[in-house]
């Protein structure tokens, strides 16, 4: 079997990987790696160096904020490139290259600009008409004409420009029939300069001009905060869509194995798994038995042995001795895929969710039609012109144009997320803060997230240190969970030759006196199985290993956290009865359940949900996307599988459980903080309309209110960056 | 005051002009980076 030395490497043979290269125009091919662990000016240098050192690659340049290595290169294999990053001493992730420009990069640049131009003529246009508020009565009337003109000269093709994320949205709003926020604001703006030219052609004293890039100019900071609220988000989509690209080694009909992209994989073929692969599909075992680990599928926590002809399942890990598996399904009718749909469709049903901004919105936009309706009726019927009437009309529209509104939920959430990201969590979407914020149950799996998800030796003190250590010896030659306990509890150190893995059973080398083996109890002819893994060199005596799975040190704090917010609790596992109550009782649930199919979880999420419960379900498995897809919210460990980061709202970045517990008290916190922010800009709006409305309100006071009101709004939301959440 | 306004206009444009000009050779992309490689000997 020349075929099984195939290296581990394998799977990122170059052509699994040419898929995430883009050719550029020059002809030479660009390559993107996510890389962990950079954190300063050596880390810089020692990457870029040693990738540049590549013969054939042309340019390396590591980009420190969103840690991405953007590779310029001419014949080099992605593999190399990532292999000596990974020799550097840090996590390398191939990522899928980005286009230069993609739409959504376009609109980030577009905002920027946006931003650049109104900020540029609101300071250039108040700077006239502000001379023209305060020394009014000293100024000629042609001087305050000449000011007025310049000032319009420069606000009116400003705001134009600055304006169009706005038109464009509004109108885009009118065609599918929704009034949304951007009509108003895109009203007041046009109004506003409209107004404001004509008030200049017949010599009038109040023009707008200066209010309405001050507008543009604080709508577009809102605007801008949310794009890169979002622009965050779409990375780590991409980032695990590329990982999502999985290859496999498939038999050809002489022997030969090729790598190919999973998705080709078809019934019938057969497929060469070695140790620590993952199986691509579902498929039937075909030259012989060996263990898997299905803690990703069931969330059983040791691993199981599947014999020949077994059937296994998409998504199990093999941690025993390399097989061939018959694949029964193409990937599209795996588990795994089945799982995606699942996922996909939890996913439709949050998108139900409205946001605050937009329940905002709804009520909003009518109220301030109705309003402005009713100041042009009021002054009419009071005998005023029509001219009249309409420009006080249009200063309801101006004053009302939802500038704080249009920041009070962006600034807070921009401000959340990023205290969040600082202390390890990765918020995916603003809404999911909102949903955080609403829960009143949360659920936990087992294995994985409570736990550290591998087993560790607890009774090294019992074992001697030299049968330890050549216990150790045998135990790195496995990939077993179990063997690898023993070997993160030597710590490192040399493996022994010719080790033999056999399927079920464990490890052994040697023969007759010599002979040592690792593995059952049975197998090392003990009778009570006290012990999961025992030693036996020869006819000595055997040594037992007690090895289980451990919880992560800080569990038991979270759930005092959560139990002390008066949160129901409750742990859905896949794993046996009497692990899931031991892990329970030491960290104070008393609702558990164990044996639960991925399904079942899905149901009981449903259920829960069902009687008006807001979830949040904590996970990692392939077994739990489907009810983090389902929950109200879901999060997701660093350690989780790809499909629950991509089903999970938010992810973890370390080993530690606390930060959920900082999630939740920010969230909270933030939604607060965005109500009072709504309370803000409404007792500006109850005091501004009015006034507006009876004509009291100069240019001078609509400028300075709005900029007041958006600057309180913007403050508040600051409160959320220091200080204690709770 | 002709003066004065215009050179406020001139300016004004000229540093708009820089601002986008810093913006679309990608000097805001990386300010963590930036702020590391000034530490760097040899670039």
């Amino acid at each position: 079997m020349a075929t099984l030395s195939l290296s581990r490497a394998a799977p990122e043979n170059a052509d699994d990987l040419s898929a995430l290269v883009r050719r550029d125009s020059s002809g030479a091919d660009a390559f993107e790696v996510a890389v962990k662990g950079a954190r300063c000016a050596s880390c810089i240098a020692k990457i870029e160096q040693g990738v540049g050192a590549i013969p054939g690659v042309e340019q390396a340049r590591l980009n420190l904020s969103s840690g991405k290595l953007a590779v310029l290169s001419r014949k080099v294999a992605p593999h190399a490139i990532l292999q000596r990053v990974r020799d550097l001493g840090y996590e390398a992730q191939p990522f899928e290259a980005a286009e230069t420009l993609t739409a959504e990069k376009a609109e980030g640049r577009l905002l920027l600009r946006c931003l650049a131009v109104s900020g540029f003529a609101t300071v250039f246009a108040m700077g006239l008409t502000d001379a023209i508020w305060y020394g009014g009565d000293d100024l000629a009337d042609s001087t305050r004409q000449m000011f007025f003109w310049l000032a319009g000269a420069v606000a009116v093709p400003a705001s134009l420009y600055a304006g169009q994320p706005f038109f464009f949205s509004a109108w885009r709003g009118m065609a599918a029939r929704s009034a949304n926020m951007d009509l108003p604001i895109s009203l007041a703006l046009l109004l506003a300069l409209g107004l404001s030219v004509y008030q200049t052609v017949q010599g009038g004293q109040h023009t707008y001009f200066d209010a309405a890039v001050m507008l543009t100019f604080l709508l577009l900071v809102g605007r801008y905060l949310d794009y890169r609220l979002r622009d965050r988000v779409r990375d780590a989509a991409r980032h695990l869509l590329a990982l999502q690209s999985l290859l496999v080694r498939r038999m050809g009909s002489e022997g030969a194995v090729h790598a190919v992209a999973a998705r080709e994989v078809a019934a019938g073929d057969r497929l060469l798994l070695s140790s620590g692969d993952r199986v691509p599909v579902n498929g039937i075992l075909e030259d012989r038995g060996t263990d898997f680990d299905m803690s990703l599928v069931t969330g059983e926590s040791l691993p199981q042995i599947m014999e020949l002809g077994a059937a296994v399942q998409a998504g199990a890990i093999v941690t025993g001795p390399a097989v061939i598996l018959r694949a029964t399904a193409s990937v599209e009718n795996s588990l795994v895929a089945d799982l995606a749909r699942l996922l996909e469709a939890g996913q439709q049903a949050k998108s139900v969710y409205v946001r605050l901004a937009d329940r905002a919105a709804r009520a909003y936009v009518p109220t301030v039609f109705i309003l402005s309706l009713l100041a042009c009726a009021g002054w009419l019927t009071v005998g005023a012109t029509l001219a009249q009437a309409i420009t006080n009309a249009i200063t309801v529209l101006i004053i009302t144009c939802p500038c704080a509104l249009g920041l009070a939920v962006p600034a807070v959430q921009i401000v959340a997320t990023e205290r969040l990201f600082k202390r390890g969590v990765f918020v995916k979407s603003g809404d999911a803060l909102e949903r955080l914020a609403e829960i009143d149950m949360a659920i936990f799996d087992k294995t994985g997230t409570l736990t550290i998800g591998a087993p560790v030796l607890r009774n090294a003190q019992e074992v001697p240190m030299e049968v330890l250590e050549r216990a150790a010896r045998l135990a790195r030659a496995s990939r077993h969970p179990l063997a690898q306990a023993i070997a993160a509890a030597a710590g490192t150190g040399p493996v022994a030759p010719d080790v033999r893995e056999i399927a079920g059973f464990g490890l052994e080398r040697g023969n007759g006196e010599d002979m040592e083996r690792l593995g059952s109890a049975a197998w090392c002819g003990v009778d009570p199985d006290v012990h999961q893994l025992w030693y036996r060199r020869g006819s000595q005596a055997p040594i037992g290993f007690e090895l289980q799975d451990e919880l992560r040190p800080d569990a038991a704090a979270l759930i005092r956290g959560m139990l002390d917010r008066d949160m129901r609790l409750e742990i859905l596992s896949g794993d046996n009865v009497a692990t899931v109550r031991a892990i329970a009782s030491q960290v104070g649930i008393t609702d558990w359940g164990a044996g639960v199919t991925p399904q079942q979880k899905a149901a009981r999420l449903q259920s829960l949900s069902a009687q008006g419960y807001r979830v949040l379900m904590v996970g990692d498995g392939i077994n739990d996307a489907a009810a983090m897809a389902l929950a109200h919210v879901s999060i997701a460990p660093g350690t989780a599988t790809d499909i629950s980061q991509r089903a999970s709202d938010m992810v973890l970045r370390g080993n530690d459980l606390m930060p959920i517990l900082e999630a939740y008290d920010v969230a909270r916190k933030a939604r607060r903080l965005v109500l009072q922010n709504f309370a803000l800009a409404a007792i500006y709006n109850l005091t501004a309309i009015p006034m507006a409305a009876l004509g009291l309100v100069t240019p001078l006071i609509a400028a300075s209110t709005m900029a007041g009101s958006s600057l309180l709004v913007t403050l508040n939301a600051l409160r959320l960056a220091a200080g204690k959440a709770r | 005051m002709a003066l004065i306004i215009a050179s406020a206009l001139l300016i004004g444009l000229c540093s708009l002009g820089v601002l986008l000009w810093t913006m679309a050779s990608g000097q805001y992309d990386d300010p963590d980076g930036d702020a590391a490689r000034i530490l760097i000997d040899d670039e």
